[in-house]
């Protein structure tokens, strides 16, 4: 076995290697850009190797710099992680011709799988199922109707010149195809000057499945069934989870088989993942396969309890598997959710800065149910533009599908994060919805039930109860210390109200509360003022702890709390709201206040980020049309495009290309 | 018997009503509240104890004998915030549109003389036309009553005027000789003269809103120290204000039970400081990681934001925080900083609650525009507030602290009690580009010369360590553990005392 590994890589993943080779008593060396001088991958390695400045392209790409790094610290093996260098053949190469050791698949399996077109040649080969279609020259409408009935309905007819969605039909009968296929035709001759066309299977509804395939140098290759991973916004994945609700014992074993065999077939010989793409009549079709450690192999080793990272070092080690298909059992379900720091709010915008507060669930395991954080950051690190935007995995394992969820949402809103924006509410409201609960995924499925974007949920119901529950208990362990402040009058009791108004925002829950001995007690009002039954609500929640911890009765709860003028937020399952707890003479009071326009912020168009502004496409008095270019605000690298959401004129402009603005900065106003 | 019980009952029903259920409705369409409503919400409930509910006003002048409304436009008494007592009067719209009328004022004037025999703080509600023109003089001299009051009070109790409607002519004064005046966004204005006016004479078309709203007073003239969105808000956020406020200028600051460990180390804040010297951070990340459960009243929040002002506690005790803020102007001193944390300085060592400093300043601000604008006094009136301070003083250096800005960020030499330093503090005359090309002058044209006497500098000065090595700053602390060394600091400062020579009074540089 190795005494040394490098790892090639940064972040979580780093962190990742790190903790099964110290597990293993393997030494590790990190490898850093300037920007990752302060990184977690970096105090967590043994020893830490600078490897130039912040791009990608000039410190992690650099295999010159990693060979070095090796060099310097006797590290015997890199292993590279995901992205960056991992799936680079030339990698893999110059590391064996340097005599290290890499720890992934051997050049040739990674370039037999890197080409997409050659990759399905070879899955064919192997017989695996691939998408059915015809590549050839179709004559006519005649052999198009032939064909499409061969492969089976829908189909897709699309012309073989062309990109994106032109000239594409769907077909789901015989004469549709041949409708199809004479219009596809013309269209492709006018748009791209080539008639030519080709007809595929049209997958409906199609899902992400994946089978996590293990070799060895020695020709062994198994499988470690499946993940499935439909849920996506535009094409990154955002939950995972093994197994698939969909597969049964019978596909996971065919799908299983067909992976191994392409695998065996390239002399693939490491951990790696074949993607397929499944339709709800669990037919699947070969898509590519990955020859790296996959983001989301964590649900995997939760539910096989295999530790892919060690088993990857020591088949790079030229060990020989140590299990046989047969020793692999699937236990319970695992899901992940990737934290990424962006804005639900605004559109999944990165957000970069500073993690003033970053405080994760506590890791566990007990009861049946795991709580694992992949994480490559702390309290106080930095989420720079360099990089990946991703925070932490958070993976819950538990005996059943509802029970892993039922972990996951309540891990999720134990998730504390301030300083920068992230989607850990979008997380908590995809956890609550009950599409995703009675597990109908797609890869369509977040275009499809948040049309518009993500907004916060709304408290009602059982919910809002809950929410404003929390808060008069909050509220009243503040109130209690308040009334204990020194300097009091003498011979005078401060008359506690027991009748409290919570506004949550402007939606008003009407209770009693009171101190009993276990906790605190809570009864709802009626609409006609009368008092419910009395609930007692416990928690060791004290004034500054972001996080409230507690039951509600027999339920137990996790609710975050941030204070805000005469209040606090709260955030719980996707919800975010301002909450206050009113005395009733507050609330009438309240009630005869005005609300006030959120700033008239309509008519100003703001900074949605930190960013460069690169060009202002309007002058001030133009008219502009709704979805014209209004500027160009450039940040993480990316150009982003503002366009008028409204038609009006241009009263002033507020930014100047070149400058640097901060988020919610003014760039321009309309009349 | 009973028909004297009934009666009294219907005078104060009758008094209760001020100018009646229109104008209440009135005001409440305005998004106010009426002067009773205000004053139940700001004190502990059933606290109210009214005075001179029944007090007329006694003017004959223009018919103005034929109008009487018991309370003359403003209501006073006292009651409990969280059963510590407050004196306050309020203006009473609804009845003679709040102006101030001898009677009126008389009715503050008891008030004023009844809070500082108690040595308990007073609160003015302010929601008025001005004075009662058909009073004539009587109702001017009766503002200088109110204005003597507010100055022999200052500094014995906390005196806290609360804009929540018009204010305009003399009874702009009264709030501004007492420690902190807040106001209401959109329903309140103050100025001395109205729009009106102001067109007459210089012919400036302005609003009420523009002339003296509170985003004006509460951003550009610094007359405000706070701004709140509504009547609710505002006085909620008085309760808070008062719950770190001493009572007087003899009872120390206030006390309650903290939940927050004084102990608990804060490991963020040692990447806090970038590394790069010219990268701004967020100094209020330091202030709320050290302080109780992160609560903190911010004065003057949106006014000269290159210092930050405000309350918090440690251990549970009431500490004034004065910081430079890195993130606006790179925190630098000018004219408005120093005044803001001049006055902030001054009250807390008013009413003994210690302050706690932290300095990252790279200097005063230069141009003409400051030097024009007088920041050579401005720059003395913060240096004069510290140095005349008796409270505790505990001062943390976290980045810059060059030039002569550094004296005045209460250093060791001006009086402050403790002095740390972060390992990131850079003590120094001036920064090292500016340094080295005065020091080397002859080198200039060199590049490589420059750069590695720039090197050497860095080096050698900035760093904390020789103002360790002379004893200029006790002690080199390691940012997580910040919350402890001041906690402990201020423990032990607790009984500090310190006399100052016998003076009728000084002479700040105003």
């Amino acid at each position: 076995m190795f005494k040394r590994i490098l790892i090639a890589n940064r972040g979580e993943i780093a962190c990742r290697i790190i903790k099964t080779a110290r597990k293993m008593g393997i030494a590790t060396v990190a490898v850093y850009s300037e920007a990752d001088r302060d990184a977690l991958h970096v105090e967590m390695a043994d020893e830490a190797v600078p490897i130039g400045p912040p791009p990608a392209a000039e410190s992690y790409l650099l295999i010159d710099r990693i060979i070095a790094a090796c060099r310097a610290t006797g590290a015997e093996a890199v292993h590279p992680g995901y992205g960056f260098l991992s799936e680079r053949e030339a990698f893999a190469r110059a590391l064996a011709d340097a005599g290290l050791v890499f720890i992934g698949p051997n050049p040739v399996a990674i370039a037999a799988m890197g080409d997409k077109i050659e990759s399905k040649k070879a899955a064919a080969r192997a017989n695996v199922s691939t998408v059915p279609g015809f590549l050839g020259v179709i004559e006519d409408e005649r052999h198009a109707v032939k064909i499409a009935d061969e492969i089976g309905y829908p189909v897709m007819i699309k012309a073989s010149a062309g990109g994106g969605g032109k000239g594409m039909r769907i077909a789901a009968s015989a004469g549709e195809v041949a409708e199809g296929f004479a219009r596809a035709r013309s269209e492709a001759k006018s748009s791209f000057g080539d008639d030519r066309v080709f007809i595929e299977k049209f997958i409906v509804d199609p899902r992400h499945i994946e089978i996590q395939v293990l070799g060895d140098k020695h020709g062994n290759v198994i499988y470690l069934g499946e993940r499935e991973c439909s849920i996506q916004r535009r094409n990154q994945k955002v939950i995972e989870e093994a197994p698939s609700p969909l597969i049964d014992e019978i596909t996971r074993r065919r799908m299983g088989e067909q992976a191994v065999a392409l695998a065996k077939a390239v002399g693939y010989d490491s951990a790696g993942t074949v993607e397929f793409v499944a339709g709800q009549d669990k037919s699947f079709y070969f898509l590519e396969m990955n020859t790296r450690l996959q983001v989301e192999h964590p649900v995997t080793e939760l539910v096989t309890g295999i530790d892919l990272v060690e088993q990857m070092i020591r088949v790079a080690a030229g060990e020989k598997l140590a299990m046989t298909q047969k020793d692999v059992a699937l236990t319970g379900w695992a899901v992940e959710s990737r934290v990424y720091a962006e804005d639900p709010f605004r559109n999944f915008l990165p957000s970069i800065g500073r993690l003033v507060k970053y405080r994760p669930p506590a890791e566990r395991s007990a009861g049946g149910i795991t709580v694992r954080n992949d994480t490559g950051v702390t309290e106080g690190g930095e989420i720079s533009l360099f990089y990946d935007p991703m925070i932490a995995k958070l993976v819950t394992h538990a005996p059943s599908r509802a029970a892993a969820i039922a972990a996951q949402s309540e891990a999720l809103d134990a998730f504390y994060i301030d300083g920068i924006r992230h989607n850990i509410p979008f997380l908590s409201a995809l956890m609550q919805h009950a599409r995703w609960r009675e597990g109908r995924l797609a890869t369509g499925f977040i275009a499809e039930e948040y049309p518009d974007g993500f907004a916060p949920v709304k408290p009602d119901g059982e919910l809002a109860l809950r929410i404003a529950a929390v808060a008069a208990a909050i509220d009243h362990v503040l109130g209690e210390r308040k009334r204990r402040i020194s300097g009091q009058m003498n011979g005078r009791v401060v008359v506690r109200e027991r009748r409290r108004a919570v506004w949550l925002d402007r939606h008003e829950v009407a209770l009693d509360v009171a101190r009993v001995d276990d906790g605190i007690a809570v009864a709802f009002a009626g609409a006609d003022g009368k008092l419910g039954p009395a609930t007692v609500l416990r928690s060791s929640w004290k004034p500054g702890e972001p996080v409230w911890f507690g039951s509600i009765g027999a339920h137990g709860l996790t609710v975050q709390v941030r204070p805000i003028a005469n209040g606090f937020r709260l955030s719980h399952q996707g919800v975010e709201v301002p909450v206050y707890v009113f005395t009733e003479s507050e609330a009438q009071a309240a009630r005869l206040m005005p609300a006030k326009a959120a700033n008239d912020s309509g008519k100003k168009v703001l900074c949605p980020m930190p960013g460069l502004v690169v060009s202002i496409a309007v002058s001030e008095g133009q008219e502009v049309k709704a979805g014209e270019t209004l500027a160009v605000v450039e940040a993480m690298k990316m150009e982003n495009v503002l366009r008028a959401d409204r038609d009006g004129t241009v009263k002033s402009i507020h930014a100047r290309p070149g400058a640097t603005l901060a988020v919610d900065a003014v760039i321009l106003e309309f009349a | 018997m009973k028909d004297v019980l009934d009666k009294l009952d219907t005078r104060r029903a009758n008094a209760r009503l001020g100018g009646g259920m229109r104008r209440i409705e009135a005001q409440h369409a305005r998004g106010k509240l009426t002067a009773r409503e205000r004053i139940e919400l700001l004190l502990d409930k059933g606290s109210f104890e009214e005075f001179d509910m029944f007090v007329e006003h006694r003017s004959t002048e223009f018919g103005a004998d034929k109008t009487k409304i018991p309370g003359d436009g403003v209501v006073t008494g006292w009651g409990t915030v969280n059963g510590r007592t407050v004196f306050v009067f309020a203006k009473d719209f609804t009845v003679f549109g709040g102006s101030l009328s001898e009677t009126h004022a008389q009715k503050i004037n008891k008030i004023q003389d009844m809070a500082v025999k108690a040595r308990a703080p007073i609160i003015g509600l302010y929601d008025a036309g001005g004075a009662r023109i058909q009073e004539g003089v009587a109702a001017l001299a009766g503002y200088s009553y109110v204005f003597r009051r507010n100055v022999l009070a200052s500094g014995v109790i906390p005196q806290i005027s609360v804009i929540m409607g018009p204010c305009a002519g003399g009874d702009v004064y009264s709030p501004a000789l007492t420690d902190f005046i807040f106001m209401v966004k959109d329903t309140s204005y103050m100025f001395v003269t109205g729009p009106d006016v102001v067109k007459t004479v210089t012919n400036e078309v302005v609003t009420a809103e523009e002339l003296g709203g509170a985003s004006v007073h509460a951003t550009r003239s610094s007359i405000a120290d706070g701004a709140y969105d509504n009547d609710v808000e505002t006085l909620l956020q008085m309760r808070r204000l008062i719950d770190f406020l001493p009572s007087n200028n003899t009872d120390g600051v206030p006390e309650w039970p903290s939940f927050d460990d004084i102990e608990r180390i804060e490991p963020s804040l040692d990447t806090l400081v970038p590394e790069n010297p010219n990268k701004p951070y967020d100094i209020k990340e330091l202030i709320l990681k050290v302080i109780d459960e992160g609560d903190f009243f911010e004065i003057s929040e949106t006014f000269a934001r290159n210092i930050v002002t405000g309350f918090g506690r440690i251990a549970g005790r009431t500490v004034g925080f004065v910081a430079n803020q890195p993130m606006v102007l790179a925190g630098v001193l000018d004219g408005d900083a120093s005044r803001k944390a001049a006055r902030f300085v001054r009250f807390c060592d008013a009413f003994n609650i210690p302050i706690v400093t932290f300095v990252d300043v790279p200097g005063f601000l230069p141009g003409t525009a400051q030097e024009y604008g007088g920041l050579i006094k401005h720059g003395a009136k913060l240096l004069f507030a510290y140095s005349q301070c008796t409270v505790p003083l505990v001062t943390v250096i976290t980045r810059k602290a060059y030039g002569g800005a550094f004296d005045v960020m209460a250093s060791k030499e001006i009086g402050a009690d403790i002095n740390y330093a972060w390992p990131t503090a850079q003590i120094a005359v001036m920064g090292a580009k500016g340094a080295v090309e005065i020091i080397f002058r002859a080198d200039i044209g060199d590049a490589d010369k420059i750069a590695a006497r720039t090197r050497e500098y860095e080096s050698r000065f900035l760093s904390p360590f020789i103002a360790a090595e002379r004893g200029y700053i006790d002690d080199v602390i390691m940012p997580h553990s910040t919350r402890k060394r001041l906690a402990r600091a201020l423990g032990m400062l607790r009984d500090k005392h310190v006399e100052i020579p016998a003076k009728k009074h000084d002479n700040l540089p105003l």
